[in-house]
């Protein structure tokens, strides 16, 4: 089922008199279900495209369609409201919020939605559980190594359960066990809680964890393939648990 | 988010001290600054706050403040007497003269003469002895700084001799009286003993203190009498404001002080809105991130407000806490008495730091507002 479709999205940066087109024309679409990943080389447009089809970058024309939803037309506020509502993000450099605790971060999205806080804890709990960081509920982010840090922005990415999860370089800055670690929280999300996820990386460790891999460079789709050396489920290592798990 | 705002806030320990330490240094300078303006404003018009028994003030045309001596022949009062809606009309008079303790101790003092027989003008409060021992042949009443600086560490002790400007009376009683501009005792007689005890002079009478009667308005009364007598008269609070206008147009206490004020203003203005604005700039990653979660600008306007206001609540209480305490500390400091903080000092502080701190959160919410949220996914 398909939860994204782009139609034609350019987009242009003014340079000096003239505009920069970044990206050109690019048609794309994400299914539930999927992890895809958004390859190519650094300065091709990736992280535009992926700031535009999360709603916090305009493109200069072109639609986006996200749960049937055409968000290129939608107002600020009720694109805010929609983004908050629909999709979660993770980032590079896990952006956690330095005085809140791991429980706090990971509550963010539902705290911010209006719910109360302790039932926000108590619903971010049940995720860093899920994800091996129930040990790590109180602990500030600096007291959490880099790959705690990424599963505590993974848990606040999934704890208001968003259809779309669109993650940026979400294993650059781990090293290999670790990412290997994390991508597998994310392909298990997408395929046990039926989430469409869009990787943007340019880690090849990591392709073995996509479902999908969509190549770009210079600001156009060059190839979108189902990826044929994806890992089979069956043979995922064992999910880190809050025993056994170490990163 | 309220929550979420506070931890914020109170997470960046360092910034946290800072705005309050911002904020309390600017309510303590600029309510203690102001206090003390204040209070030696109304020490130029202590004598004429004291006496509220007067309604209206009469004096010489020429006198402009309550320090500028310029008497009146004693027919004058028998004029103001007549006026009608004047209800009693008694002389005062006001002077400098100088005493000599027995010991030799030799001091300048302001000598009031109230009325003979009404004892009208007499000090707000007797602290030891009776008013009306001032009737008594050379009685004398002195206000209890007058007494603390002429006689410094004993006890009081009554009646107790001295001589003014070479005439020998008696202290019969000590008084509370409302600090004088400069800190001379202030000594209290009766009006003739008064100027017998004076330089002698053509004319002798300083002011004429009138009551208006029930009904009259005591500005209606003193356009009467100033209409009927040619001379000047005001109400008491007319010539109050006369008189700290005076000092305020002719000296340069204003200026200095408006100057220290003005600077804890910029000073506070200026440390807050830059902690506060490094706070929200240092934290604006972390901004950028909740608006690309969905938290929206008035959500984050919201917190940043709730922060201001609370480092601006505890930064004012603790300000002005310390004003308060320093004050309270002051009121045992006999030069010193008559100093205190207005509720209104208190009331314009807390609005002068609200001031502060929304413009230290405006400076710092537009950088929120135009922020682009597509910086969380720079590296």
């Amino acid at each position: 089922m398909t939860i994204l479709t782009t139609h034609q999205i350019v987009k242009d940066f003014p340079a000096g008199d003239g505009v920069v087109r970044v990206l050109h024309g690019i048609d794309l679409t994400l299914r539930k279900g999927e992890l895809t990943m958004l390859v190519g080389p650094s300065g091709c447009g990736k992280t535009v495209l992926l700031s535009i089809l999360s709603g916090i970058l305009s493109a200069t024309s072109g639609t986006i369609e996200i749960l049937g939803t055409t968000i290129t037309t939608l107002a600020d506020r009720p694109k805010v409201l929609f983004r908050r509502q629909h999709l979660g993000f993770i980032f590079q450099q896990y952006n956690l919020l330095s005085s809140l605790t791991a429980v706090e971060n990971a509550a963010m999205p539902l705290v911010a939605a209006g719910m109360p806080l302790s039932a926000a804890n108590q619903r971010a709990a049940l995720i860093l559980d899920d994800i091996g960081m129930g040990r790590h509920l109180d602990k500030l982010p600096r007291q959490l190594s880099g790959g705690q840090q990424q599963r505590v922005a993974i848990a606040r990415a999934l704890v208001h359960e968003p259809a779309l999860i669109v993650c940026d370089e979400p294993t650059a800055a781990l090293d290999a066990q670790t990412g290997h670690a994390v991508m597998e929280i994310l392909r298990r999300r997408a395929r046990d809680h039926n989430r469409g996820i869009l990787v943007v990386t340019h880690d090849n460790r990591i392709y073995p964890f996509a479902d999908r891999i969509i190549a770009m460079d210079d600001g156009k789709i060059l190839d979108d393939q189902p990826n044929l050396n994806s890992l089979d489920p069956a043979t995922f290592p064992i999910a880190p648990s809050p025993s056994n798990h170490s990163v | 988010m309220n929550l979420i705002a506070l931890k914020m806030l109170r997470g960046e320990r360092a910034k946290y001290y800072g705005l309050i330490f911002g904020i309390t240094f600017a309510t303590l300078l600029m309510s203690q600054q102001v206090a003390i303006f204040i209070g030696l404003m109304e020490r130029t018009a202590s004598q004429i706050i004291d006496l509220r028994e007067a309604d209206v003030w009469v004096m010489d045309p020429q006198v402009q403040y309550i320090d500028e001596i310029i008497a009146m022949p004693d027919v004058k009062l028998s004029a103001v007497r007549s006026v009608s809606g004047v209800k009693w009309a008694v002389p005062f008079y006001k002077g400098l003269a100088v005493i000599k303790a027995g010991d030799g101790t030799m001091q300048q003092v302001i000598l009031l003469g109230i009325d003979d027989h009404s004892l009208i003008g007499a000090p707000p409060q007797m602290l030891h002895g009776r008013l009306e021992d001032i009737q008594q042949p050379n009685a004398m009443i002195i206000d209890r700084a007058g007494y603390e600086f002429i006689w410094p560490g004993q006890a009081v002790k009554l009646p107790r001799e001295i001589e003014i400007n070479d005439n020998r009376v008696v202290i019969t009683g000590i008084a509370d009286a409302s600090a004088p501009f400069v800190t001379f005792p202030v000594v209290f007689t009766t009006y003739s003993r008064a100027v017998e005890l004076a330089a002698k002079q053509r004319t002798q009478m300083s002011f004429i203190i009138a009551k208006a009667n029930a009904g009259v308005d005591p500005t209606d009364l003193a356009k009467r009498i100033h209409q009927a007598t040619n001379l000047q008269a005001l109400t008491w609070y007319d010539f109050m404001w006369r008189s700290i206008e005076y000092y305020l147009q002719r000296t340069g206490i204003p200026v200095n002080f408006g100057i220290t004020v003005a600077l804890g203003f910029i000073v506070g203005a200026s440390v807050a809105a830059q902690t506060f604005y490094i706070f929200v700039l240092e934290n604006i990653r972390q901004f950028g991130t909740l608006k690309a979660i969905g938290v929206t600008n008035q959500q984050i306007l919201r917190m940043v407000l709730l922060q201001a206001t609370v480092v601006g609540s505890i930064g004012y209480s603790i300000g002005i806490g310390f004003c308060a305490l320093f004050f309270y500390c002051l009121s045992g400091v006999t030069a010193l008495r008559g100093f205190y903080l207005p509720w209104q000092v208190a009331l314009g502080a807390a609005i002068a730091v609200t001031v502060i701190m929304l413009l230290a959160s405006l400076v710092s919410i537009r950088k929120v507002f135009v922020l682009d949220p597509a910086v969380v996914f720079r590296g």
